[in-house]
């Protein structure tokens, strides 16, 4: 301990970093109950989400810079404590989460105050800084237990969040249906673990990636594998096990969606990473286990599937969601081909796709804040009196489609790099069948905001002036753009990054 | 870190800023200010051309002048550079934006169209992605502008906000991103994989890859049908639909600058990319060669077949593109500088002849062909105008389509392939059997028995001016494009001689 003395105030602040950006929020939370003030509760969320961002950034610059964080939280060094271990990865994900966390929550003040009762508003800055820790202790603990309590702490005030939207039944079965596929997949992981303490005697990460190897032939690991996997794949709402998506990102406030959308699953694909390739193995996850045989076809139908069905979609948000699904396929995609350049262009389309869906989510947010419904139908000409709004969209989709000089075409091109260098040439292919359906389904968006003339029906519907969303909402929306179109323009050192990082996973624990 | 806009020395990047720097103006001076506005644009319109001016006269001193290098990771890159054939169409087009400008301010105007400002800016910025494509310095930086094009125009075709103009649009955007996003975009990241960059360099980069020809077709095939604004057969049914837009729009981009870009893109590809030694030497060329023929001859055909008078100059543009894809193909010297010169010659026929069908439209209100015997009287300019630019698109003297022709015939010959030499001939009778009889029957056919007794008062009215009713502003821009038809077959040495230098 004397040498922690000894270290100057600032010295002090960087060694516990770690133990701030989750402490953080999660002391914070409980001050916007006592102060029961819908404005200081708004601010202390933005500002907090800030900070959070702030360390995150710190974190990053340190882990890039400089070997992995070990962190031992309470001065309780492992294995009897709990451990946070950062490594460029995660490092990455902290500021993404913490990053959409700020600009969403500062979004949130004018759709929040029109879809939720104004008493109740301290109550949902409260829960969504306890969803902001959960998914930033997720992301940072090297302790498998620990993972699953922050799971649900996140997972339970997501429930909260939903629940809370402003259609009603709608809303409550959403969230209830959420309740029930996240708790099972919460159980699943939970019993995974255990069936992991049971076979090695530890729950730190590293631990354990060392003590598996010794027991790998036992069917404890197996199931433990198993289960585990499920779990997380039904958190991640990967293609058989995403039900509960659409519904929950539809009826959720919006601010909500674009929180979870640019989040939630994120940290859940992060997870799924950590333990495939660090805490099991790359060798068992893939080799022994042949993971990618089971994920590779599940992720090829997702994004091809889940972008047909988007296209038929009739509600903006229900479209957005099962864009998402097909989305997360592309990920999982890369996840799944377990070699450096397919693990970099999975992190390089988490943080692209977390920035454009929740920009496309806040955009969505904003017409729905003046329109009242987001039906596509109801979308007609909208390019005249939502200029800003509907060109956020129209960028945000094109960047979803993948051409060039946007955040999706970097994605897109270290994918099918990816798969070229294993010669899969189908996935390439099927990659590229499915940006054309993207195509479609944003495209039936734009020409709907932009090229059709309003019918009669529409014009009695809609007596009022419609008029440009709140300042504030679309300034954050273009911020999250921005950030994006920097990251296609200028990916030279993002993507360098994601590759130390993918080293870094595939390498283990240091 | 932004090394495109180090702007303190001659630099291409000004071609693309300078109509870009226009748009804003253009929407702050909007419809009340409509002279100032389209002053503005005649002035971007003007320095553009200046700038293209300044970068031909560069690269006939044989300075290599380039733009830096936007690096968006591993190898991929941004840039601009000014080489022959870009800086020909770079050229090319500014010069018709100018014209076209001043067409359609007669146009637009006595067409009472909606929304000129919005129609204004998207040429703007359609304009500013051709500078981008034409000076592109590699494959990627072209397929930028390729897709900034495509959307840069929906707008304009569209721009009626009719069921059928909205059907088009639709049509328009799906047909040249699918094309795009599905076959191009696998071409490039399939030979950035082989060679581990998208360069355009001297000789091709794909010779020293020794690639099978198999797999060179398969990749020649992929850009040829990716780039859909080519409009080889079977990925040209957009261009017919898309002649719903506005004149000037049928006439600058889907005459010229959009599927001029395609045929373009095809032709930097195989001259920097395949190489035209690697082409000619494994013949990976061939099957598309007869493809090309085949969508001469069928378009043409269809092309008689149209009353529409759009329509008809539609089809024959697709015949026309694929002369500059066959020239491409046939990877020979003189038919790469064949198929560069017809890029420049067919621009300039085709944007009169659309130019005297909408002058054709605002003037007397008629669409279709057979509705114009005996209009010459009322029209002669237009008409007079019609028939060079007729003569420019068979390619008879006194026309520049005399050369390019020939040179696109010759390089046939040097490839050894009698073939497309037949083609090229029997599609200038067809030119002939569907281009002019128009203006012949309108000189010397007497007219029909007016139906339309609307315009009977139009008429008679200005049946006494000796130079036609069309607005003074469409004539003036007639008049251009129609010297410059005739002024291509005596100087068209000029434009071969820039082609020349180049090092195949």
């Amino acid at each position: 301990m004397s040498a922690v003395v000894e270290m100057s105030v600032m010295e002090q602040v960087i060694h516990h970093l770690p133990a701030l950006i989750i402490v953080l929020p999660l002391m914070i939370a409980p001050l916007c109950v006592i102060f029961r003030n819908r404005i200081v509760a708004w601010s202390l969320t933005a500002v907090t989400s800030g900070i959070c961002a702030v360390i995150a950034a710190c974190l990053l610059i340190l882990v890039k810079n400089g070997a992995p964080i070990h962190y031992a939280l309470g001065g309780w060094s492992s294995p009897s404590g709990i451990e946070y271990y950062i490594d460029i990865s995660n490092a990455l994900i902290l500021l993404l989460v913490s990053s959409i966390s700020t600009v969403v929550s500062v979004y949130s003040l004018h759709s929040v105050d029109q879809e939720i009762p104004r008493e109740k508003h301290y109550l949902f800055y409260t829960a969504w800084l306890l969803c902001l820790t959960g998914a930033l202790g997720i992301a940072i603990t090297c302790d498998a237990f620990n993972v699953f309590v922050f799971l649900e702490i996140s997972s339970l005030s997501t429930y909260l969040l939903i629940a809370l939207g402003n259609e009603r039944p709608h809303s409550f079965m959403a969230s209830f249906r959420y309740l029930i596929m996240g708790s099972v997949g919460a159980s699943f992981i939970l019993l995974g673990i255990g069936f992991l303490y049971a076979a090695t005697g530890t729950l730190n990460m590293q631990d354990l990636s060392e003590r598996i190897p010794l027991v790998a032939e036992s069917r404890t690991v197996i199931v433990a594998f198993a289960f585990i996997t499920v779990g997380l794949l039904i958190k991640i709402a990967m293609f058989p096990v995403h039900n509960w998506l659409p519904n929950a990102y539809q009826y959720a406030p919006s601010a909500v969606s674009s929180f979870l959308a640019g989040t939630a699953t994120k940290v859940s694909i992060y997870v799924l990473m950590r333990f495939m390739f660090d805490v099991f193995g790359t060798n068992y996850s893939f080799s022994q286990m042949l993971l990618s045989n089971v994920l590779m076809p599940l992720a090829v139908i997702g994004f091809i599937l889940m972008s047909v069905v988007a296209i038929f979609q009739t509600d903006l948000r229900r479209l957005l969601a099962y864009s998402s699904i097909a989305q997360i396929g592309y990920i999982i995609a890369g996840v799944s081909m377990a070699t450096q350049a397919g693990l970099s262009a999975a992190m390089i389309h988490i943080v692209n796709h977390g920035l454009i869906k929740s920009a496309l989510f806040m955009a969505t947010g904003c017409m729905l804040y003046r329109l009242g419904s987001v039906h596509i139908q109801s979308l007609r000409q909208l390019i005249s009196s939502m200029p800003i709004t509907v060109s956020a969209f129209a960028f945000g989709g094109i960047s979803l489609i993948g051409l060039p000089l946007t955040a999706g075409f970097i994605s897109k091109w270290n994918l099918i790099t990816a798969a070229l260098e294993k010669d899969w040439w189908w996935l390439a292919a099927l990659i590229l069948v499915s940006s054309i359906l993207a195509v479609v389904y944003i495209g039936k968006v734009i020409q709907m905001t932009c090229f059709s003339p309003i019918t009669t029906e529409n014009n009695q519907s809609s007596g009022q002036v419609i008029s440009e969303a709140p300042t504030l909402m679309w300034v954050s929306t273009w911020i999250l753009l921005l950030a994006s179109l920097y990251l296609g323009i200028n990916s030279e050192d993002f993507v360098a990054l994601t590759q130390q990082g993918a080293n870094q996973v595939l390498g283990g624990f240091k | 870190m932004w090394p495109l806009f180090i702007l303190d020395e001659l630099n291409p990047i000004w071609a693309i800023l300078v109509p870009l720097f226009a748009t804003p103006f253009i929407a702050i001076l909007g419809e009340k200010c409509r002279n100032y506005r389209e002053g503005v644009i005649l002035i971007a319109g003007l320095l553009t051309l200046l700038v293209n001016i300044i970068m031909f006269n560069g690269l006939q001193n044989g300075t290599p002048i380039s733009s830096g290098e936007q690096v968006l990771f591993a190898g991929l890159s941004l840039k601009l550079s000014a080489e022959p054939i870009g800086v020909l169409f770079a050229l090319l087009a500014s010069f018709l934006w100018v014209v076209t400008t001043i067409y359609s301010i007669g146009y637009m105007r006595s067409h009472n169209e909606k929304n000129q400002t919005r129609f204004y800016i998207c040429f703007a910025i359609a304009i500013a992605a051709v500078m981008a494509a034409a000076y592109s310095d590699n494959l990627l930086t072209l397929f930028v502008a390729y897709e900034a094009i495509t959307i840069s125009t929906v707008p304009l075709v569209t721009h009626a906000g009719t069921p059928a103009a909205q059907r088009a649009g639709r049509i328009y955007i799906i047909t040249l991103m699918t094309a795009s996003i599905g076959l191009l975009m696998p071409a490039m990241i399939w030979i950035w994989f082989i060679t581990g960059t998208l360069d355009f360099v001297e000789g091709g980069i794909l010779g020293s890859a020794n690639l099978s020809p198999t797999t060179l077709s398969i990749i020649l095939g992929l850009i040829v049908f990716g780039t859909a604004k080519a409009a080889l057969m079977p990925v040209h049914g957009w261009l017919p639909n898309a002649m719903v837009a506005p004149t000037p729009v049928s006439a600058l981009l889907h005459a010229v600058a959009v599927v001029k870009t395609g045929v373009f893109l095809i032709l930097k590809v195989i001259v920097y990319i395949f190489g035209i030694q690697t082409l000619s030497d494994t013949g990976a060329a061939n099957w598309l060669i007869y493809l090309c023929c085949a969508t001469i001859l069928i378009a043409s055909l269809i092309a008689l077949t149209k009353d529409n008078l759009k329509a008809r100059l539609a089809y024959s543009t697709i015949a026309q593109l694929s002369y500059i894809i066959l020239a491409a193909l046939l990877a020979t010297p003189e038919a790469i500088v064949g198929g560069g010169l017809h890029i420049v010659v067919h621009a300039f026929g085709k944007i009169t002849l659309f130019f005297c069908a909408g002058a054709i439209l605002v003037s007397l209100h008629y669409k279709n062909v057979s509705d114009l015997d005996g209009m010459g009287k009322q029209i002669p300019l237009t008409m007079l105008a019609f028939f060079i630019g007729a003569l420019t698109i068979i390619g008879l003297p006194p026309t520049g389509g005399l050369w390019s022709k020939l040179s696109i015939a010759v390089g046939s010959l040097d490839a050894g392939m009698i073939f497309p030499v037949g083609v090229l001939m029997l599609s200038s009778l067809l030119n002939i059997a569907y281009l002019l009889p128009i203006p012949v029957r309108a000189f010397f056919l007497e007219k029909k028995e007016p139906q339309k007794s609307q315009f009977s008062s139009l008429q008679t009215d200005t049946s006494t001016s000796t130079f036609g009713i069309e607005p003074l502003a469409c004539k003036i821009a007639i008049t251009i494009t129609m010297i410059a038809c005739v002024a291509l077959f005596f100087y068209a040495e000029k434009i071969t001689d820039v082609l020349y230098t180049l090092r195949f």
